[in-house]
């Protein structure tokens, strides 16, 4: 159960290798988290953040392999991930994604498609189960990772940007829809972040770490913000931003 | 559904409340399946809500027998303290323990095991009480510290997890006027006042001391101590009782309560004390719940809520209760005024928070990252000392401290099993410290 806080005692995470996700856990498992379950694609990448809860205080681990570019794939996953929990689930995260450098895909139509898949038509399948679970079990809270990059899509990352924009808004509906239940979705819109995901691209403005990220969040849990901007500035800065003119916009959107 | 919480505000939990008006009803839902009882509320963390599940409102069973010649009246568990002073004061008794607010029922008195002012002299509310009845999912018991003192002393302090309470009889206390003499003196520091404490408590019958956490330096852990008895017959009163009671309309704004007029309202209070005053005539109502003359006051702490961390330790380790109050006046974190009280020795209850020692009870706003973890370094302190955190106050300890807090865990369970072995009884407090099983 979450405590005062708003700390969880169970955990699920739906892209359970992202830096982002783990630095979230390994706070998580410092307070309370005592079983967590780790849904991803990478074996041994898996393997290597389940220890890392452990070490960090978790009592139990458990790892589901899924691959987000199978929509199918998703409700089987968040069957096995809430079954391995064993008990209620506090918390599901959600951070599975893929960025890239869309200038070596953008002429692919597979790849585009693979692109809006995972960014979006796996997540939001996803957490179509996970409501359903979460209002049966009439508690709970879901993070779903967006990003501020969905807030106006920029040129260079039209696709990434733009399929995390659909899930950041659709998410913004279910959030609504579960108020009175008891079930929480909160969105977390993260700037620019040093992470594996990032590596190679330039940093923008206002660029934090992974742990930076995590510590808005674990504040985020505690005052039920439906939107968590990491940093905080950004969500004063991205109001200015969307009502940029679009040639303004082109002109300092890949500064 | 109904979104609930307990008196801190968080965690919130949305249930499915019903309002059994019969020992029956309540049997009938015994049978349904999983449980939480629930009284006024005045808990401050989980323990009386069920995340998802089912949640007994009790207030219904709310009637008050009469009271015979020495003072034994027997009344429904849902009844509150107020509603029982409001028939017993005008006769002339008083009730023997009291929390900090007259808004409790009897079943939540005895399932928190409550403490008052007077515990170094009358103990807590199990001391007083001579029956129980017990709604339990394997039948209907009455129970005494002398019938079944096993689920008795089970059921003392046992949260609501082995039954649901129906009836309680109570022994009340004559009184002869509904005024209270309280002698008030003021300390500069902690050391003074838990002397004066430990030299003088034994002539009151009531005795508690405020201290004021957020003053730093030679004045760290500066207190007013406050001492008195009932007056006898004939006592002026102090002035005519107050009619309304304020209210806080909607909750505060996050930051009402902060560093600076916390730190404000501490001096203020702090000055306004006599630094020495003999006997004067208190009211009952501001000498034993002076904060419900606020309704809904803990709206103040904002959204987001506020945590009480009470806790004991033994009477050697006063010294843990300086290591707290210099620890949080360092902090900054923003603490309204403390509650110290010295606790004669504890009964047989298990789960039964007073043991001899030293009691600190502080209010904390929910907002400050360093909360979480100030706390558990409290509650390292407190477990280095033999001490423990009052479950009806928890909306965060770490679950595996339960067990080192309360050694006597493992026996207590045994008594429940024996009168809940499939796990109906439950709450998320229960849960989160996994006191029964998962």
């Amino acid at each position: 159960m979450e405590n005062a806080f708003g700390q969880p005692q169970s955990v699920v995470v739906l892209g359970g290798t992202s830096d982002i996700a783990r630095a979230v856990v390994r706070k998580l498992c410092a307070a309370r988290a005592e079983v967590v379950v780790l849904a991803g694609r990478d074996p041994g990448r898996l393997a290597e953040a389940a220890r890392e809860a452990e070490e960090y205080g978790a009592t139990r681990t458990e790892v589901v392999l899924v691959d987000a570019a199978d929509p199918a794939s998703a409700g089987p996953a968040v069957a096995a991930a809430f079954d391995a929990i064993g008990g209620p689930v506090d918390l599901v995260i959600v951070a599975v994604g893929a960025l890239g450098d869309q200038s070596d895909f953008e002429d692919d139509p597979a790849e585009a498609a693979r692109m809006i898949t995972v960014n979006m038509t796996w997540p939001v399948a996803a957490l179509t189960a996970v409501r359903t679970r979460l209002l049966a079990q009439g508690h709970g809270r879901v993070l779903v990772i967006t990003s501020v990059a969905a807030v106006r899509v920029r040129r260079s990352m039209y696709l990434y940007a733009g399929a995390k924009a659909g899930l950041d808004r659709l998410c913004q509906g279910m959030s609504d829809s579960l108020v009175g239940t008891g079930v929480r979705l909160q969105l977390v819109r993260p700037g620019f972040v040093r992470t594996k995901m990032t590596g190679g691209q330039k940093e923008a403005p206002f660029t934090t770490g992974p742990n930076e990220v995590a510590e808005y969040v674990v504040r985020g849990l505690s005052t039920n913000a439906p939107v968590i901007w990491s940093p905080p500035v950004l969500r004063y800065l991205f109001v200015v931003v969307r009502h940029l003119p679009a040639a303004l916009w082109r002109r300092v959107a890949d500064l | 559904m109904t979104r609930l919480a307990g008196w801190g505000r968080t965690p919130a939990a949305t249930a499915s409340v019903v309002a059994p008006a019969s020992e029956d009803e309540v049997v009938e839902l015994l049978a349904r399946g999983p449980l939480c009882a629930r009284g006024l509320g005045r808990s401050y963390g989980d323990a009386a809500q069920l995340a998802g599940g089912t949640v007994a409102d009790l207030t219904g069973l709310d009637e008050i027998g009469p009271i015979d010649e020495s003072g034994g009246v027997t009344l429904g568990a849902g009844a509150s303290i107020d509603a029982l002073l409001a028939v017993s004061l005008p006769q002339g008794w008083f009730v023997p323990v009291t929390p900090g607010t007259r808004q409790v029922t009897l079943g939540g008195a005895v399932a928190a095991d409550v403490h008052g002012k007077n515990h170094h002299r009358d103990g807590s509310f199990a001391a007083h009480v001579d029956g129980l009845r017990l709604a339990t999912p394997r039948g209907v018991f009455d129970l005494s510290a002398a019938v079944d003192p096993d689920l008795f002393w089970a059921t003392v302090g046992g949260m609501g997890l082995t039954g649901v309470l129906t009836r309680v009889r109570l022994r009340l206390l004559r009184v002869e006027s509904d005024v209270v003499l309280v002698d008030t003196d003021r300390y500069d520091d902690l050391d003074a006042v838990m002397a004066a404490m430990v030299e003088g408590d034994e002539r009151y019958r009531y005795s508690v001391a405020w201290v004021d956490c957020t003053a730093r330096g030679a004045r760290t852990g500066r207190a007013v101590l406050t001492r008195g008895d009932h007056a006898p017959a004939g006592a002026t009163p102090p002035r005519a009782p107050r009619a309304g009671r304020l209210g806080v309309p909607v909750v505060a704004p996050p930051g009402l309560l902060n560093r600076l007029s916390v730190r404000a309202f501490n001096e203020a209070w702090f000055r306004r004390a006599p630094r020495h005053a003999l006997e004067e005539p208190h009211s009952l109502g501001a000498f034993f719940h002076p904060l419900d003359g606020v309704a809904d006051w803990n709206r103040l702490y904002g959204p987001r809520g506020f945590v009480q961390y009470q806790f004991v330790v033994p009477d050697a380790a006063g010294d843990t209760v300086r290591h707290v109050v210099e620890r949080l006046a360092r902090s900054g974190l923003v603490s309204f005024l403390a509650v110290l009280k010295r606790f004669g020795p504890g009964d047989p209850g298990p789960l039964s928070f007073p043991m001899a020692g030293w009691t600190l009870a502080l209010d904390l706003p929910v907002g400050a990252d360093s909360l979480p973890a100030e706390l558990d370094a409290l509650d390292e302190l407190v477990l280095r000392a033999g001490g423990r955190v009052y479950l009806a106050k928890d909306a965060r300890l770490a679950p595996a401290k339960v067990a080192a807090m309360y050694p006597r865990l493992e026996e207590w369970r045994a008594v429940r099993a024996r009168v809940d072995p499939e796990g109906v009884l439950v709450s998320d407090l229960a849960r989160r410290l996994h006191l029964v099983g998962r």
